[in-house]
């Protein structure tokens, strides 16, 4: 087994796009499910949206890039509005149920043949790159040490992405720290104690829902910024994943959602290295090497069973929480 | 019975309340609540059907009724939390008929609910802070800037530190609610429904589940609110509490009110005593309520 490689390609994981995107994303479904306790299932609609309003602003209507940015953030709040108007006056419970559906048809709209001339349907879509990396301030190269040497465009991807996280973390902690992150605190344990307190909770969970959806879209955004709009990636499971991160992280923190994908991504990256070989080396007699990729699969999902039962509050979470967790 | 903890000294009782004679529905000299016609019904059930009610300003109310004749169900409706298929009220002579909950509050009406509805993972501190109306730092766009709320908020702590003080919940604090003992939630939920200065206190069973020593401290806080100028109306059950600290009664039964009146009063009330202490156990509410006779018969 080549070790090397191994651990080269796993800690490559620490700042690839997915990572940052997965982050973003799960930053969004922090302010939903961990503060408000909106049980949104449809994060991956959010993230499509703003991948396809990017590449379909650029590639149909000639926008520059960062339009394109922008109409995926006008799309990701649309989609809120028309998703909460609906639910948020309904119980938790269907919000969940909504909310999957919702993205469910999300992706199938875009995948459609009805919407080829835009979507491309099931092919997707690429070569959308030429704005984004014309305003690139990084000089042609390659640059950095170890296993994170990129050239100016893989960098530039990273840091933009990178940068988008730091200002949502930094919105999500603003936020969380006034008056209006106590209102939405108190909205997740008790809506009717908050409006009887003279609080308009479903502007509140409205304004939740919008502003966790546009950082899934930013998310999707980033997703699509190194290579292409990829239809099957939003799919239900994308959003199973973000909840993954979410809970190992602390679904209620700042920092969880960001190191959890951190380490979801190294995780997934070492098995889906060292499991092949380790069935070429023969130390899994039982399997193929394709069988190895499905079960680092398995093994994520019995990981979100054993944080969600041994540790709820995930890495960040408070530890008092435990205490009290219903 | 915890009648024994009362205390000997009888609160000062509010009186002159009504105009006319007693009956169910009378008018009041200067009633802060002026209800007409109200009526619920959950499939074929009749949950409230109150024609006319007026509650007294400045004084406490409270209303009692056997489980199921409704009182809750019209604390909802009243304070928006439920629509009625019909009827109309007014709040300090403004229409709020259908009104949603969260306006209802703003207006100074606030309740608290049977099952305490403390917020578990916020401190009982921020508990309090939320309970406080007009919130610079509660907009979303505001809420970035900390200059524009942080003085009101230290204000406001302030504030909220001294009403823990009197409800003897100060050492708790920094402490989630959810590690309060039931009585202590009964009290913060209180405290919290202070912080908006509201004119007009609706406790739903304030005193279910809180054991005699918190109970008389309670009770005391209740006797506070009105002296401090607020109008209280309450749920409760147990007859020697109502009798105590009450103005007015109002007893319910099968979403009708059967009697009110001043406590003394209205404990000689023989419906009342059928339908409520249970003096003829045997006797059918419906009797009470002229839904049937004695024998049982629909009339």
């Amino acid at each position: 087994m080549d070790w090397g490689q191994i651990l080269s390609n796993t800690a490559a994981y620490l700042i690839s796009p997915e990572t940052i995107a997965y982050a973003l994303a799960a930053l969004g479904l922090a302010l939903h499910f961990g503060y408000t306790g909106l049980l949104n299932f449809g994060q991956a609609g959010f993230m499509a949206i703003g991948a396809y309003g990017y590449a379909i602003s650029i590639l149909s209507f000639g926008a520059p890039w960062w339009v394109g940015i922008l109409v995926g953030i006008v799309g990701s709040v649309i989609f809120a509005f028309i998703l909460g108007i609906p639910t948020l006056r309904l119980r938790a419970d269907y919000l969940a149920i909504v909310t999957i559906a919702a993205a469910e048809i999300v992706r199938l709209l875009f995948t459609t043949q009805a919407f080829d001339e835009y979507t491309n349907s099931a092919d997707g879509l690429g070569n959308y790159h030429a704005g984004f990396r014309a305003a690139n301030p990084i000089p042609e190269g390659t640059y950095g040490f170890g296993p994170w040497v990129y050239n100016e465009t893989q960098w530039w991807v990273r840091i933009f992405g990178i940068l988008l996280v730091v200002v949502a973390a930094l919105i999500v902690w603003a936020l969380m720290r006034s008056p209006w992150g106590r209102v939405i605190k108190g909205i997740r344990e008790d809506e009717d104690a908050v409006r009887a307190l003279g609080k308009n909770v479903f502007a509140y969970k409205m304004q939740s829902l919008v502003i966790g959806g546009v950082f899934g879209a930013l998310g999707g955004v980033v997703l699509a910024l190194p290579s292409a709009v990829v239809p099957s990636v939003y799919v239900t499971s994308l959003t199973f994943f973000l909840y993954t991160i979410l809970l190992l992280g602390g679904a209620a923190t700042v920092f969880g959602p960001i190191v959890g994908s951190v380490i979801f991504w190294v995780i997934m990256a070492f098995l889906s290295n060292a499991l092949p070989q380790m069935v070429n080396a023969g130390l899994l007699p039982f399997m193929t090497t394709t069988q190895s990729q499905v079960l680092r699969f398995i093994l994520v999902g019995v990981a979100l069973m054993l944080i969600v039962i041994f540790r709820p509050q995930g890495i960040f979470g408070n530890k008092k929480e435990l205490t009290f967790v219903k | 019975m915890s009648s024994n903890v009362l205390p000997t000294g009888r609160p000062v009782k509010t009186t002159g309340l009504h105009s006319g004679e007693i009956a169910p529905g009378v008018a009041k000299v200067d009633p802060i609540i002026v209800a007409d016609n109200i009526t619920r019904t959950f499939g074929g059930l009749h949950a409230v059907d109150v024609a006319h009610l007026e509650i007294p300003r400045g004084a406490i109310t409270a209303l009692i009724g056997p489980n199921g004749a409704g009182k809750t169900t019209l604390f909802n409706l009243l304070t928006g939390f439920d629509k009625p298929n019909t009827g109309t009220w007014t709040f300090d002579g403004k229409s709020i008929s259908g009104m949603s909950a969260f306006k209802v509050a703003r207006l100074g009406q606030i309740r608290t609910f049977q099952l305490t509805k403390a917020l578990g993972l916020l401190t009982v501190l921020d508990n309090m802070k939320l309970g406080a109306k007009g919130q610079r730092g509660e907009g979303l766009f505001s809420s970035l800037f900390p200059a524009l709320w942080r003085k009101q908020d230290q204000e406001l702590e302030a504030r909220a530190q001294e009403l823990l003080v009197k409800f003897k919940l100060d050492a708790k604090s920094a402490d989630y609610a959810a590690s309060l003992s039931g009585g202590q939630r009964k009290l913060l939920e209180m405290a919290r429904a202070l912080m908006s200065d509201p004119t007009l206190v609706m406790l739903d069973e304030p005193m279910a589940g809180v054991n005699p020593a918190l109970t008389q401290s309670l009770l005391d806080h209740i006797l506070d609110l009105k002296k401090e100028g607020m109008t209280v109306l309450f749920v409760e059950h147990d007859m020697a509490m109502v009798s105590h600290i009450a103005d007015w009664v109002i007893v319910m039964a099968e979403g009708k009110i059967v009697a009110e009146g001043p406590p003394e009063i209205v404990m000689k009330n023989p419906a009342v005593i059928d339908a409520y202490l249970g003096a003829h156990l045997d006797v059918d509410l419906g009797v009470v309520t002229g839904r049937v006779n004695e024998k049982g018969e629909q009339l």
